[in-house]
């Protein structure tokens, strides 16, 4: 049981990254392997606000969101909206070369080494269930998950914003056609999905560590997650997520000599049987 | 029925040897004699380009976008490595070797990127490359895992060229694989399927329009990148007499692509010059911190990717209309 | 009356949305059938269906008497029947030349010769230059795609089509986009084709329908409305009605 609890718990953790991730490629059809570097800024933000400024870690949570939408506003308006008609294959290699720049930027300023993270107290330390240890941090990580989540789904489903959001992804023309400022739709998607997922990669420092090696470590699982839940839902990148953490750490668990061969077997099999994920759409491209 | 009118040369001739083609396959040569104390390097260099051909293949001509062709790479290397290392050392054999397990496996991944949109695709691709990554890493009795395969003994080659410390026979040897398969890859693509591989690659959805098994198509130029990518691997193998783990990773496909991408792709010359630049390169540069290195690499291929999109095949092309020599190619 | 292509009570449903609803056409051999209707009433999506680029929720097509229901589209282009898009789906960075060649290889089944090139297989290099000369497109046979006008872009779209040799040709609004002292040149190659293709065209320029057709059928919400000729469809009230009458349908 306390498997299946940490599963879920590392699930929300992915979710929380990934989510980002799949909103701006449901809506703007953009290939994005740099996602997990923007993750890996809001982990060395929250690091550095407490390590060296002493920003308590609740605090440093947000600060850390709001950096890193701050580089992805800066990003997108420079450099990501340039391709955003290009062929996926341009976007991939464009990713690449910025997973290459900030991996060296972070190794630059931050050295090769993890970066230490003390939680503080009231998050540390278990509840002791029969049959099921709940640590408390993971216990934290799992609400805030489904705070998160939920708050999206209204976003997106409740709010003129999200009104917006979802024609501009139907249909982006016709969206133009009825006033809506797509381009301004876009910044404002990629910029939460950046503070999204700085705030997974400051969450992440305590159960995923923190080098600068994190975007190229993890960027699979959280292309796992997209792809196996389906660009654009984030009731998908949430089933998926919970999926994939609940089968990594039972594989870790249950099967330690096979490792990760069983997060990309399932991934590559799912992927078979339904190519266009759990919720997605079919993609005419 | 004929048609007096058209100048049909263009097409026909289109396959013809161009002087600077001569002239390129005298570089292998000359650098013997120029640089004799690199043959390590360059036999490195021979292989990439090979790898890099085999990429080529499968995402220049028919625009299949695959990050985990280091999948076949590793495969070649693996299979011809294990096989010297049990005593079946001769290099011919292995390389024929090397070519079957890769087509195999191949074959049997190419139905897996025929389904879904480039994401899938990716995932797929990527997927597969790392599931054996993750075997090859946990087979530690098989393949020596972290710590790489060793014990690899080349016989000679021909049962006359032995594998010499200098690394003459190595050099020669690679340089004629590469030259053969390039030869192959060369008809391959001018010949009817290559015209049809370019019909996927710029408008897929018209193909099966006209009549293209697109499917099969697919099936057989990615087994064929498998097969090349794999000699590639082999050869690997065989002149460095070491598998190390790191031919099936994911930064084995990445770095590939960049190099692809630098020398241009959909030429075949962008693969081999791609892989001469990149290389070199990364030997000439070799004692800056390999933080710059990757800060800088990554800055080159974002500015490729947005302002050289065709690599330097495409700038030479660009050249020489500029230059006034006419012509489209 | 041999009927060249048919259709069985043929459904199409995406969700909840029925783009084609109970259709069953059938077409005799050697005809120039038109088929018209108002935007969105489905045609483009009844040519997918004919030709298997989508799958029908339900029903039937009949290709030369055989189902061809369940087959792919290059084995319906095998068995004669080739189409035209709306849109150019052209080769950009093809020559016209090599476009059609291309075409032509895929026809004489030479499509997967991977040794000699492609300038050595003389018969079909050949035909593909006859049929560009028919179309009077020998002119730009070396020019890349990309280069050309939009109306000979058009031209090559039929081309590819032609290359075929087909029985069956589907024509989805050939001269749309074309400006109108182009696209006479454009019938006029249509007009010019042998009897003994069948032609089915999307039109929606009724000069061109009412000169080219002698059979039209009139398709409305995907369901089809009437079948005529075109004095009879020129008369139908209820065909004035749906183009002229209240927007009901637009």
């Amino acid at each position: 049981m306390t498997v299946i609890f940490d599963g879920i718990a590392s699930g929300m953790l992915l979710f929380l990254i990934s989510v980002g991730l799949s909103v701006t490629l449901g809506l703007m059809n953009f290939i994005n392997l740099a996602h997990g570097a923007f993750a890996m800024v809001g982990g060395y933000v929250c690091v550095s606000l407490l390590n060296k400024m002493g920003v308590p870690f609740l605090a440093a949570l947000p600060l850390a969101a709001l950096a890193t939408a701050a580089v992805g506003v800066v990003l997108e308006r420079t450099l990501y909206c340039r391709l955003y008609a290009a062929t996926h294959l341009d976007q991939v290699l464009f990713s690449i070369g910025l997973v290459f720049m900030s991996i060296a930027t972070a190794h630059y300023f931050f050295g090769a080494q993890q970066q230490p993270l003390t939680l503080p107290d009231f998050l540390q330390g278990q509840i002791n269930l029969p049959g099921l240890d709940m640590g408390i941090y993971r216990l934290f990580l799992i609400v805030l998950g489904l705070a998160i989540a939920f708050g999206l789904q209204r976003l997106v489903s409740g709010t003129r914003f999200g009104a917006r959001l979802r024609a501009s992804v139907d249909n982006p023309r016709a969206a133009r056609g009825v006033g809506i400022n797509v381009e301004r739709i876009f910044t404002l998607t990629f910029a939460l999905g950046s503070a999204l997922a700085g705030l997974g990669g400051a969450l992440g420092v305590e159960m995923l560590g923190l080098d600068p090696g994190f975007p190229v470590k993890y960027i699979v699982y959280f292309l796992i997650v997209v792809a196996v839940g389906g660009s654009g839902s984030i009731t998908g990148s949430l089933v998926a997520a919970l999926i994939l953490g609940v089968a990594d750490v039972a594989g870790k668990y249950y099967l330690p000599q096979v490792g990760a061969f069983v997060i990309y077997a399932i991934m590559v099999l799912m992927l078979i049987v339904r190519p266009q994920g759990l919720f997605g759409r079919r993609l005419a491209r | 029925m004929n048609v007096p009118t058209l100048d049909l040369t263009p097409l026909r001739r289109a396959d013809r040897w161009h002087p600077a083609e001569w002239v390129f396959w005298l570089l292998p040569v000359a650098a013997y004699f120029i640089f004799p104390n690199n043959l390590v390097l360059l036999t490195q260099i021979t292989i990439t380009a090979l790898f890099c051909l085999s990429l080529d293949l499968i995402l220049g001509y028919a625009g299949i976008v695959s990050l985990g062709h280091a999948a076949f790479f590793g495969i070649g290397a693996y299979a011809a490595g294990l096989l010297s290392a049990h005593g079946f050392g001769d290099p011919l054999m292995g390389l024929v070797v090397a070519a079957l397990v890769s087509a195999l496996v191949g074959y049997l991944t190419s139905f897996l990127v025929l389904r879904g949109a480039d994401l899938t695709r990716l995932m797929v691709t990527l997927g597969v490359s790392m599931m054996l990554y993750e075997i090859a890493n946990k087979l530690t009795f098989i393949t020596g895992g972290v710590d790489g395969l060793q014990g690899i003994e080349m016989k000679p080659l021909f049962g006359q060229f032995e594998f010499d410390l200098y690394g003459k026979t190595a050099y020669w040897y690679a340089v004629a694989v590469l030259f053969v398969l390039f030869w192959v890859a060369r008809r391959l693509v001018h010949s009817p399927f290559g015209l049809s591989l370019k019909g996927i690659r710029l408008n897929v959805g018209r193909m099966p329009a006209i009549g293209a098994p697109v499917n099969a198509r697919l099936s057989a130029v990615y087994t064929i990148g498998a097969i090349y990518a794999g000699v590639a691997g082999a050869l690997l193998a065989q002149t460095t007499q070491f598998v190390a783990l790191d031919v099936l990773s994911f930064n084995r496909s990445a770095e590939l692509m960049l190099i692809l991408v630098l020398g241009g792709s959909g030429s075949l010359y962008g693969a081999l010059v791609g892989a001469i630049l990149f290389m070199a390169a990364h030997h000439l540069l070799s004692d800056i911190n390999p933080e710059y290195w990757q800060f800088w690499l990554g800055a080159l291929l974002i500015l490729i990717v947005l302002f050289a999109r065709d690599g330097v095949m495409g700038a030479l092309r660009r050249l020489r209309t500029a230059l006034g020599k006419g012509s489209k190619k | 009356m041999t009927y060249a292509l048919q259709t069985r009570n043929l459904v199409k449903k995406f969700g909840g949305f029925i783009a084609t609803n109970d259709v069953s056409l059938d077409i005799e051999a050697g005809a120039r059938h038109a088929l018209i209707g108002p935007n969105g009433a489905g045609k483009t999506t009844l040519i997918n269906l004919l030709t298997g680029f989508l799958e029908p929720t339900s029903g039937q097509v009949i290709l030369k008497g055989e189902d061809v229901t369940r087959l792919a589209q290059h084995q319906r282009v095998r068995r004669g029947l080739a189409r035209t898009f709306q849109i150019n789906r052209l080769f950009a960075d093809l020559t016209v030349l090599e476009s059609v060649t291309m075409a032509v290889n895929e026809r004489l089944g030479i499509g997967a010769r991977f040794w000699k090139p492609v300038g050595a297989h003389t018969a079909a290099v050949d035909e593909a230059a006859a049929l560009l000369a028919t179309l009077r497109l020998l002119d730009v046979a070396h020019e890349n795609t990309r280069n050309l006008a939009y109306g000979k872009q058009r031209l090559i779209e039929i081309a590819l089509a032609l290359a075929m040799k087909p029985q069956v040709l589907l024509l989805d609004e050939p001269a749309a986009g074309v400006p109108t002292t182009e696209s006479r040149e454009l019938f006029e190659s249509i007009a010019a084709l042998p009897r003994d293709v069948t032609i089915l065209l999307i039109e929606h320029d009724m000069d061109l329908v009412f000169r080219f057709a002698d059979k039209i059928s009139v398709l409305v919400n995907g369901g089809l409305l009437t079948h005529g000729t075109p004095e009879q469809i020129a008369n139908d009230p209820k065909v004035k009605e749906v183009y002229l009458g209240e927007a009901v349908y637009d």
